[in-house]
């Protein structure tokens, strides 16, 4: 199953790295304090915070797992783009952007404080860190071990070669570095991409071919035979689609609960728009960011699609790598569909896109983890700000560049820690990823009730987050092997795939941070006069019109409608 | 600071530039193309890239050019 790379595969990458590290190279006589370094010194246009915004979230878990997804679950995949995360992009543009870039925070947890209190803020600002550090280990190993098994290429080499890139264009450029490169990047994975689907698709006969080589396959599953290629036909019952969810949890649970705690919340995201020029600007950067993602499912999806028809016609010759237990490794989907279509030359730029998705997605995390790190637990708790700005200003820097150096050292010691322990790193990670759910509860009632109190959001937080605990731990995603994927407490329900478990945690925990928040404000004293929370909380908030003048696709509620109507017309066209 | 559009453009014309070449050089192989169903898809995607390259470049310099 190895993969031979000529001479000329190799120079493409080189190429590539050469670009990478150049632009840090350049960019780096301009960090001269803590704001241009960990903030970009918000100077960012549109279109290219918005790019980045897009690109940091097109890592290598992200195009390897959706490829596989479009091989497990084919077009119902969509709903995380179409109804997940477009939705929610037009939310935080429109509505939560005013407010965070506003109120001047240099992060999410920073807003915590600002509109809450220090302990919220806290919690937040930790729980955070580690997840950065999980998820970007986390992609690390994947990445290696894909390299080790495909390429033939060492673990140990290409680990640390790919973490002392990131690190290198992040340590010498900073934020401005780690997006400016997002953008270079986002290219790169999408020209990269673009010869699979051509050729896959034309292979299969289009997709009016596609679809009749399916329905034999899906018929044999027990499906209708175009379950693989729409969306929302079949999801008026759980057992009637692959994903076991039915239209009201990939509604209310991906659509709303996941995908605003995701998009809305996660500073990773956010902060590319924080990075923005100005407040029109930020607005603008998820919409700018929208546009390019309604169509990324047919750069990773659909080539999954077409994979499961490969796999089921012996004549291709296409199989998936086994795991220990004989299941396929649906995560290298994409590596072996290159590896089928894609001649020297092309391959070598399919791979180097995916060593581009890997650094746009671990600099994202790097970034996001320094800015963190010093401002939100390195200034509040260990060194506050005193009265001499010049020389705080170069001691946060220093700062600054130090987190980046330890966030690689520690992603790369998770990267170990996933190699030996992989269940105990997936198990964290998931654990992890349920902060966002609550952390959306309590950041939009925080936006939209001026009353939301301290107390009520700090306990909200952490009662959401338990509750997602408990409910993991007792309940089982059918056919589940380890109590990684849960009932570890016991057993009350049985799900009968992941994707449901998955989603019904989060709408848990959504819906107990709420409550929570809600009662807990009734019953405590609001802390916070007007006046602190103007800038912070809609109804406070006096509304300035956008600049006049522009274009209606200028601004962002024109270049809204126009992002929800295109993706109104392909969730119709894939019905 | 410095306009992403001219690294961007750079990188993609070298690249196009490349990958046609090696696509012509090669064209005569018909054994490497056959896992491309036929399709030189080095000649196609390097000059895509080189106009996508080139474009970019365009644009920058245009920009410059009125500030």
């Amino acid at each position: 199953m190895k993969v031979d790379m000529s001479w000329i595969d190799y120079l493409i990458m080189i190429i590539y790295f050469v670009f990478v590290l150049g632009i840090g190279w350049f960019l780096r006589k301009f960090m001269k304090n803590a704001n241009a370094f960990l903030e970009a010194g918000r100077a960012m246009p549109a279109w290219v915070a918005g790019l980045a915004f897009i690109s940091t979230n097109l890592g290598a878990l992200e195009v390897m797992g959706m490829t596989g997804s479009g091989m497990k679950y084919g077009m119902l995949t969509t709903h995380f783009y179409w109804i997940g995360a477009i939705p929610a992009m037009i939310f935080l543009a429109l509505f939560m952007m005013p407010f965070y870039y506003g109120s001047k925070a240099r992060s999410v947890p920073e807003y915590l404080k600002l509109r809450y209190d220090e302990k919220t803020r806290g919690l937040n600002a930790i729980l955070f860190a580690v997840m950065t550090i999980l998820a970007s280990g986390i992609s690390m190993y994947a990445l290696a071990i894909l390299l080790e098994k495909v390429l033939g290429w060492d673990f140990n080499i290409s680990l640390w070669v790919s973490a002392s890139v990131v690190l290198a264009y992040t340590y010498l450029g900073g934020l401005s570095s780690a997006i400016y490169n997002e953008v270079l990047q986002f290219f790169i994975i999408v020209i990269g991409l673009l010869p699979l689907v051509f050729l896959s698709l034309t292979d299969v006969g289009g997709w009016v071919g596609l679809k009749e080589s399916l329905a034999p396959i899906t018929t044999a599953n027990g499906y209708a035979a175009d379950t693989w290629t729409t969306t929302w036909k079949y999801t008026a019952e759980a057992s009637g689609n692959p994903l076991g969810v039915e239209w009201f949890g990939i509604l209310f649970g991906l659509g709303f609960v996941l995908s605003f705690g995701y998009w809305c919340t996660n500073f990773l995201i956010v902060q590319r728009a924080f990075a923005a020029e100005s407040k029109a600007a930020a607005r603008k950067v998820p919409l700018i960011g929208a546009l390019p993602k309604m169509f990324v499912p047919f750069l990773i999806i659909v080539p999954g699609i077409i994979a499961l028809v490969l796999v089921n016609d012996p004549a291709k010759g296409f199989a998936l790598p086994l795991d220990a237990g004989g299941k396929p490794i649906y995560d290298y989907t994409i590596i072996m569909l290159l590896k089928q279509y894609l001649p020297t030359g092309v391959l070598g730029l399919g791979i180097t896109a995916l060593l581009a998705s890997f650094m746009s997605g671990m600099a994202g995390n790097v970034s996001a983890f320094n800015t963190v790190w010093t401002y939100d637990i390195y200034q509040s708790y260990l060194r506050k700000r005193t009265s001499n700005e010049a020389s705080d200003d170069k001691h946060y820097l220093n700062v600054g560049r130090i987190a980046t150096v330890c966030g690689v050292l520690l992603s790369i010691a998770a990267a170990y820690i996933a190699s030996k322990f992989g269940n105990i790193m997936d198990f964290l990670q998931t654990i992890f990823s349920m902060i966002n759910a609550p952390l959306f509860a309590v950041i939009f009632l925080g936006m939209f009730w001026k009353r939301t109190t301290g107390h009520g959001a700090f306990t909200g937080l952490l009662s959401g987050f338990l509750m997602a605990l408990l409910h993991h731990g007792l309940t089982v995603p059918a056919g589940a092997t380890t109590l990684v994927k849960g009932g570890w407490l016991g057993n009350l329900h049985t799900y009968p795939v992941e994707m449901a478990q998955n989603f019904w945690t989060a709408i848990i925990a959504f819906t107990v941070a709420t409550t929570v928040t809600v009662v807990l404000t009734l019953l405590t004293k609001q802390k916070k006069s007007d006046e602190e929370l103007t800038g912070l909380v809609y109804a406070l908030t006096p509304r300035t019109l956008d600049e006049p003048g522009l274009k209606w696709y200028q601004r962002p509620v024109g270049l809204a409608i126009m992002v929800g109507v295109i993706c109104l017309i392909l969730s119709i066209l894939f019905w | 600071m410095v306009d992403i559009r001219y690294p961007i453009g750079l990188m993609f014309s070298i690249l196009g530039v490349l990958i046609t070449i090696f696509g012509f050089v090669t064209m005569s192989n018909a054994d490497m193309y056959q896992k491309s169903l036929g399709v030189n898809v080095n000649i196609i995607m390097g000059i895509l890239m080189l106009v996508f390259g080139l474009l970019m470049l365009f644009f920058a310099m245009k920009k410059k050019k009125k500030a």
